[in-house]
């Protein structure tokens, strides 16, 4: 019988409230790449507008796990897991900074003619979205197995960037007129290589609730 | 719905308005104002001697068994004063139960124990206490344990066992309000543990207020709670009253800050 329940049941709906801020920043990726690629300025304005919820809804989380440390005094697991949803809400956070940060080179690029057709940093976007809707599952259902795999897909995200870097720093050798608007690029697909770089780190606080301990799933090359 | 939100929109089921008492000339209590809303559980916490138990007291009015006790202010349950000379004392008190430190069942059976109040209040018929012994111990979730030892003696049972019984005698009279003066201490974790989860169940449906020196149990529990402490002339007075998180989060007063972390005791 759970002796507990009224905290457990609280546990359980910080972890919900963890899973609708993922929802919210991986939406906030997505469209920010869908403003880029259409020269969308409303929208990107609108990202960089919802950025300061995605930010209320991290301290409002970091709130409750604050209270419920001092009033339901968690140990062991329960504790673990609190410390990594404090965790998991600043990596989250970032995330959020980045959609903003891309939405923010789209307002700076305005209506530029566009340098080339975007494919790998969409590719980029859609592998980080389906990496950090995985890596809070395995948050959800405690599973450090999967998320050790998640963490390592880290790998592929740098692979795309190295791509879109090299072929960039091309364009930029043939031709320096095309070094503002590449340089630009560059520092979108930058940020969506540090969006990998922060769910790693998830994936690594979702490990250490099982284990109690922190490893490293894979050093970045950056 | 945000927990504070709903506490503002909650009716005040008691009230103190700059409370004090005295026994004889000593002040034990100085100045208390405080209100508690409906289906909340109020802790009330502080060091050995600070007035805790004796405030709870001030709601069903046990100080009065103390001779020479004087009450100044005003004390309301649902708006009405308590200490008016037409209050009847028998009806605040079925209204108001109380469930003390140790564990005190009547040497009757379990089934006795339960329909003594029941039957004290007019209810005579056995069918209808058999009906009310039942849902009494169903309500602490007893039932199932006792329900074939209810011609035994209570005594039998355990501690933790006998406290439910305890709390299923005050809910047999159908009170609004129940008073847990330390109900917890005298027993071990896990049936602290039940306890406390039971409170939270009866709190949708009763207004509790504890006193209890484990401010842990306080952190865990309660909704809203409040801190006492003894002045230099030993009357306790109210330092700081709000939601329970708040206290144990970000108190606004630095002598409560000092209590809950040990500062001083």
């Amino acid at each position: 019988m759970e002796i507990r329940s009224t905290f457990h049941k609280k546990l359980r709906e910080m972890q919900d409230e963890v899973l609708i801020m993922g929802d919210m920043v991986s939406k906030a990726i997505l469209l920010s790449i869908t403003a880029l690629e259409n020269r969308d300025i409303d929208l990107a304005q609108q990202i960089v507008t919802d950025d300061q919820k995605t930010n209320r809804v991290r301290f409002e989380i970091e709130e409750k796990s604050i209270q419920l440390i001092a009033t339901q005094q968690p140990i062991a697991n329960d504790l673990r897991i609190i410390v990594a949803v404090l965790n998991i809400i600043t990596e989250l956070e970032r995330i959020g900074d980045y959609a903003a940060g891309i939405a923010k080179i789209t307002i700076m690029i305005g209506d530029e003619p566009p340098l080339k057709p975007l494919v790998d940093i969409p590719r980029m976007a859609e592998q980080i979205v389906s990496m950090l809707h995985r890596s809070l599952a395995a948050f959800i259902n405690h599973d450090s197995e999967a998320a050790r795999k998640i963490g390592a897909e880290d790998d592929i995200v740098d692979d795309i960037y190295d791509q879109v870097f090299n072929e960039l720093l091309s364009l930029m050798i043939e031709d320096p007129k095309t070094v503002t608007r590449a340089t630009r690029l560059i520092w979108v697909a930058h940020d969506l290589e540090r969006c990998a770089d922060r769910i790693t780190n998830i994936c690594e606080r979702v490990v250490y609730v099982e284990t109690g301990k922190m490893e490293e799933i894979e050093a970045s090359n950056y | 719905m945000d927990d504070t939100i709903l506490q503002s929109r909650q009716r005040v089921k008691l009230e103190t308005e700059a409370v004090s008492l005295y026994y004889g000339s000593f002040q034990a209590l100085r100045n208390v104002t405080l209100d508690i809303r409906e289906c909340t559980i109020t802790s009330i916490i502080g060091p050995s001697g600070c007035g805790k138990s004796t405030l709870l007291r001030i709601f069903n009015r046990m100080n009065d068994m103390i001779p020479g006790v004087r009450v100044e202010g005003i004390v309301k349950l649902d708006g009405a004063s308590i200490y008016d000379k037409n209050m009847d004392v028998v009806t605040l008190r079925k209204r108001v139960g109380m469930v003390f430190q140790k564990p005190n069942p009547f040497p009757m059976t379990v089934y006795d124990n339960i329909a003594f109040g029941p039957r004290r209040h007019g209810h005579i018929r056995e069918s209808e206490l058999a009906v009310i012994v039942e849902r009494s111990l169903r309500q602490v979730a007893l039932w199932d344990e006792v329900k074939d030892k209810l011609r035994q003696s209570a005594l039998d049972l355990s501690m933790g066992q006998q406290q439910l019984l305890c709390i299923a005698r005050a809910l047999a009279v159908e009170p609004e309000v129940i008073l847990m003066d330390e109900s917890c201490s005298a027993l071990d974790p896990e049936s602290t543990l039940k306890i406390e989860e039971l409170m939270r169940d009866l709190a949708h449906t009763y207004t509790i207020i504890i006193v209890t020196h484990n401010m842990e149990q306080a952190a865990r529990v309660s909704d809203m709670a409040a801190f006492m402490m003894m002045e230099p002339d030993k009357a306790g007075v109210l330092v700081e009253y709000a939601p329970t998180a708040q206290i144990f989060s970000n108190p606004k007063d630095k002598r409560t800050e000092d209590y809950i972390t040990g500062r001083f005791g």
